[in-house]
């Protein structure tokens, strides 16, 4: 087991695991309290046009998902709320609209796209350090602004009618939460993907909300979870040569349904 | 309007009560609203002054919510005015609280009864800080009024829904608000503890207006000053009767009685 960590992509490895955690287990408590699943599932797939711009510019496709995830996130966030296009309507344009930019910027592109699968699916073995660093100040944004922000975001995951009433800028605050959102998922991409992101957005918070009785130790129960999840997907994966960021998202499903069961034996 | 020289019948009506120069601080004027043409709120005027306790009635669907969202600012006009403290809602929005008739939130959410209440001390608060120790005390006292102290540990979901309703009455109360607005509060109160509601409501009255909508003839009390009919239209006399072609006309329908709790009467003898 230990011999493992003398290899550098091992180390690399976890390091990332740690580092998505921290960032998946703060954000995925606002999307599961709040039920923003739906949307944040189409930021990360409409981000795919992002990696995309990257392969065309011929730039790190980091550089790309970034901005572009931001874009898709306020203008999934203002499309639906600000228009009379029903809010799940216009989730799944925006998500597809993303998509086939991807493919088109993708298509475009002189040669062809080296390690596309990896950003689709993930690819952790293969993080590099500047990856990591990119993460590392991810995770510090995002703790920052939450740290800032928790009781506006409190107020807004728990009854955001009632948040309205009282003064507080609600859809200010949503916009910047998608942004956040946009930004864990950038955070999120070496290691399992665009595609299975959503799982540990959703997974590790909705595990912890069972135990916790309020959202701070929820932050922290779920960090633990999916560093748990992400740890034991990783070993599994390279010891059975299973995909990573598909193993890890398969040991954090049986975790769900096993606490679901000891939950049910408990009554 | 009211030129009382003018009165010159000498059979003036009893149960109307003179407003002795009560300030008016909600104002709404020929307030209309509709949702893709159809007609929610039909040209709606309505004062509500200070220390008033007004109660509007009307079925299900006749519009009770939206004018208490109008009021709030929630939701714009299609044509008229609302005035609260003589300025538009959404800038006087502290005067008012607020206590929804289902409040929008997950019964498994980890939030504790006092931070529930603390939530309501957000326009007192500042940025970047979290609630300091005057939130903290006022939050106590608000749910002690209300008889929820004990309670303040546990999570919200764990209560009963009349003991939730007293938490967000809690957290309406909590910045020392001038009118409480109140969307069906007796949905989820056991009749039996309905007069202690309403005797709470009595002691609140002493420091701010009260705006009950509800849909239950039956909840009309004594406590209450006024008494208005919304069914689109606002029936209202600026006075606590009800006169019997309102309700008809209110509920479509003709009412035989209006049935209450003994000493009290809200119709004239007739």
């Amino acid at each position: 087991m230990m011999e493992l960590l003398q290899y550098e992509f091992m180390k690399n490895a976890l390091l990332a695991i740690i580092l998505a955690s921290i960032a998946c287990g703060i954000i995925g408590v606002y999307i599961v309290v709040k039920k923003i699943v739906f949307i944040s599932g189409g930021i990360a797939h409409a981000s795919f046009g992002g990696i995309g711009l990257g392969y065309f510019l011929g730039i790190n496709p980091v550089w790309g998902i970034i901005p572009f995830s931001i874009i898709s996130a306020l203008v999934m966030g203002l499309v639906s709320k600000r228009t009379k296009i029903p809010e799940d309507t216009a989730i799944g344009i925006i998500w597809a609209l993303g998509m086939s930019l991807g493919v088109i910027f993708i298509g475009l592109s002189p040669g062809y796209a080296p390690d596309l699968f990896s950003y689709l699916f993930g690819s952790i073995l293969t993080v590099t350090t500047t990856d990591l660093v990119v993460m590392l100040i991810l995770d510090l944004v995002i703790i920052k602004v939450v740290f800032l922000f928790y009781k506006e975001f409190l107020a807004l995951s728990f009854d955001d009618e009632f948040a309205t009433v009282i003064g507080v800028p609600t859809m200010k605050l949503y916009l910047l939460l998608l942004c956040l959102i946009a930004l864990t998922i950038v955070v999120l991409v070496r290691v399992v993907g665009i595609i299975l992101v959503i799982a540990l957005l959703t997974i590790p918070a909705a595990i912890s909300k069972q135990i916790s009785t309020n959202l701070k130790k929820m932050m922290f129960v779920s960090i633990f979870v999916s560093a748990v999840f992400g740890v034991i997907g990783l070993i599994l994966s390279y010891q059975l040569n299973l995909a990573s960021g598909a193993t890890i998202v398969m040991v954090s499903v049986i975790g769900f349904l096993l606490c679901q069961f000891l939950k049910l034996c408990k009554r | 309007m009211i030129n009382s020289n003018h009165n010159t019948k000498s059979e003036c009506k009893v149960d109307k009560i003179p407003n002795k120069k009560k300030q008016e601080i909600i104002s709404l004027k020929n307030i209309w609203v509709s949702y893709d043409d159809i007609n929610v709120l039909e040209d709606i005027n309505l004062s509500i002054y200070e220390q008033e306790f007004l109660g509007i009635i009307g079925p299900n669907g006749g519009g009770k919510t939206t004018l208490l969202k109008v009021i709030l600012g929630l939701i714009l006009p299609s044509k008229g005015e609302v005035k609260v403290f003589g300025r538009k809602p959404e800038e006087n929005r502290e005067y008012i609280g607020y206590v929804p008739q289902y409040p929008l939130f997950d019964r498994e959410f980890p939030i504790s009864v006092e931070e529930v209440v603390l939530i309501g001390r957000w326009g007192k608060s500042k940025y970047f800080k979290s609630y300091n120790q005057i939130d903290k005390q006022k939050a106590q006292e608000v749910l002690d009024l209300v008889g929820m102290l004990e309670f303040k540990n546990k999570q919200i979901g764990r209560l009963s829904g009349g003991q939730q309703q007293r938490v967000f009455i809690a957290r309406a109360l909590v910045t020392d608000p001038k009118v409480l607005l109140l969307d069906e509060p007796l949905a989820s109160i056991d009749t039996l503890l309905q007069t202690g509601f309403y005797e709470l409501l009595e002691r609140l009255k002493k420091k701010m207006s009260i705006v009950l909508v509800t849909h239950d003839l039956t909840a009309v009390s004594i406590y209450m000053d006024k008494v208005a009919c919304l069914n689109r239209r606002l029936f209202y006399h600026n006075s606590k009767e009800i006169r019997l072609e309102d309700l008809e006309a209110t509920y479509r329908c003709p009412v035989d009685l209006i049935a209450h709790g003994i000493p009290h009467r809200v119709l004239r003898k007739h």
